[in-house]
């Protein structure tokens, strides 16, 4: 029955997807022009109703000086119900990037990552009804992010210091409700001979009580030495964050106001 | 006809060629036997060939020492071809200032001189050059037809040196890369510093450690008031007869550190950092924004790194 009902709930958007001309006439074109849409259309939306959405703020400088540093900023603020935000980049061998769920957050993360070589980044976010709104933007670059060793997998300074996190909060002025944290970590790819891949896969930013405001779920692209910069709302008091690598390396901390 | 057509053909191709290969680098004298060629106040592109940069020569009674080569294996021969028409006497050294590409990959024009560095350009050269090359063929394309890296083959210490029948002092410094050698020529008080002084054209910072480059800065302007340095020639922009340049690098880097710093504690993150704008005092500089943004790339992460507290 529960499966009928999804079946039936699938066909419904399809066909709203079909018939409603807005979303019809704004999936036909890709406005980045993106020679790899279809293979992201299908591969990493998985062929799920989508439409491309300038409300997507998807924001990196044109020209990255620092293939290994891009700064990306997403914000889906000006959406409602925003219940998972993909971020991926079509030229990279790993194409996924991050996934955020902004539970009790709103829609805005920043963060660095790598690139291999010019591509459109993306963000696809999913509302409540189950529609991806696809936001993104290109950055040119010289390329060589992901296949360059980190800094940390040449020195041994991360061992000891992996999983150590610092953060801030901003309380008042015009960066009120900001979070930025930082977390040591090598963020190894795996696609260099000899360095298998190592890298943070989530983070989780709870309040005192210990309810979800956001959850990440982090790949190999994201930098090394993440910087997550995220808006707590108007979410009050303390927060805690927790993590863990894909070698089961955690960290739990408390982020005072 | 055949051979009429075939002339014509190579006189284009000819003309085609010298377009975008002759980088017209005339020595300007600035003091007695010293020249300067100066370069744009631009970023690398394909209309410059990378000629970006103040290279120069000292002639001696015994030989010519030669201060940095250039951004491809071109300029080092056209600048050997420039100094040629100057002086028939023989190249006696060729230093190279710090290990960044426009100051050496020039150096094959030269290859039968002893070229000179200090130990860690010589390093910076060999494990990076061939990645700097690459970049420069991207940015600058045809200009660099035939550059490979030719890395010094003689380690240069502080200190007082005999070349060429001229009396340098060189000064090992850092800050603007882990090794920046200043040149003094005695007889005509002439400082080329390399990169630890640009004048009126935004610095680079890609391997900068601000705090030992405003070090340098001041044992630079000390050297100045102790040689009665007459002649300053900073690695990027116009040559002076007085230490102004050091104070705008120093004033450009003490900026610089101020207004990243401010950036993090304020709660920026990098885009935002990035979209800042320049004081007024900047606005104009040639390509100031550009390297505001690379600088942002190379030194907001340390910035933003400390404005950050343990959390446990």
């Amino acid at each position: 029955m529960i499966k009928l009902a999804s079946t039936l709930a699938c066909a419904i958007l399809l066909i709203t997807a079909a018939t409603t001309p807005v979303l019809a006439a704004e999936r036909a074109t890709d406005p980045l022009d993106s020679p790899r849409w279809s293979d992201m259309e299908k591969g990493i939306l998985s062929g799920a109703p989508y439409v491309f959405d300038a409300r997507v703020r998807v924001e990196a400088p044109a020209t990255a000086e620092n293939p290994l540093n891009v700064p990306i900023t997403i914000d889906a603020t000006a959406l409602a119900d925003v219940k998972e935000i993909l971020v991926f980049a079509d030229f990279n061998p790993i194409l996924e990037i991050l996934r955020f769920y902004p539970d009790a957050a709103p829609a805005y993360i920043g963060f660095r990552v790598k690139l291999q070589q010019s591509t459109p980044v993306r963000a696809a976010v999913r509302t409540g009804d189950g529609v991806w709104h696809v936001g993104g933007t290109l950055v040119n670059t010289v390329g060589g992010g992901c296949t360059a060793p980190s800094m940390g997998s040449t020195s041994s300074e991360w061992q000891k210091r992996l999983n150590e996190v610092t953060t801030r909060t901003w309380n008042e002025g015009p960066m009120s409700g900001r979070l930025r944290m930082r977390i040591i970590h090598p963020m190894d790819t795996g696609l260099i001979a000899g360095i298998p891949p190592f890298h943070l896969e989530s983070v989780v930013l709870s309040d005192e009580a210990g309810r979800p405001l956001a959850r990440l779920e982090v790949s190999q692209p994201v930098s090394e030495n993440p910087v997550f910069t995220l808006s707590r709302g108007s979410n009050a008091g303390a927060l805690h964050a927790r993590g863990r690598d894909n070698n089961g390396n955690t960290f739990n901390v408390r982020i005072p106001q | 006809m055949r051979r009429l057509l075939a002339t014509l053909i190579a006189c284009l191709s000819c003309q085609a060629w010298a377009a975008g290969s002759d980088y017209q680098l005339t020595p300007v004298a600035i003091a007695e036997g010293v020249y300067s060629f100066i370069g744009e106040l631009a970023d690398f592109n394909p209309s410059n060939g990378g000629n970006i940069v103040n290279t120069g020569f000292i002639v001696g009674t015994e030989g010519v020492v030669v201060i940095d080569t250039g951004p491809s294996r071109r300029y080092g021969e056209q600048m050997r071809t420039a100094i040629a028409r100057i002086t028939p006497k023989p190249i006696a050294l060729v230093i190279n200032t710090h290990h960044h590409p426009d100051h050496f990959l020039g150096n094959q024009a030269f290859a039968d001189a002893p070229i000179g560095a200090l130990a860690e350009t010589g390093k910076g050269i060999a494990s990076e050059g061939d990645a700097f090359a690459e970049n420069l063929f991207r940015m600058t394309g045809d200009w660099m037809s035939g550059t490979e890296v030719k890395a010094p083959d003689q380690v240069l210490l502080a200190g007082p040196l005999k070349a060429g029948g001229r009396s340098l002092i060189l000064l090992a410094l850092k800050g603007h890369t882990d090794a920046d050698l200043a040149v003094f020529d005695e007889d005509s008080a002439t400082l080329f510093a390399g990169d630890l002084v640009f004048n009126l054209r935004a610095p680079t910072t890609p391997h900068a450690n601000i705090a030992q480059w405003k070090d340098a800065l001041r044992d630079l302007d000390r050297f100045m008031k102790d040689h009665r340095v007459r002649v300053l020639v900073p690695g990027h922009g116009p040559i002076a007869r007085d230490a102004l340049p050091i104070a705008w690098t120093r004033d450009w880097l003490t900026w610089l550190d101020k207004s990243l710093r401010e950036s993090a504690a304020e709660g920026l993150d990098m885009n935002e950092t990035l979209t800042r704008p320049l004081p007024d005092a900047y606005r104009d500089i040639p390509v100031s924004g550009s390297e505001y943004r690379r600088s942002v790339g190379h030194l907001f992460p340390a910035a933003e790194a400390s404005s950050l507290q343990h959390s446990h």
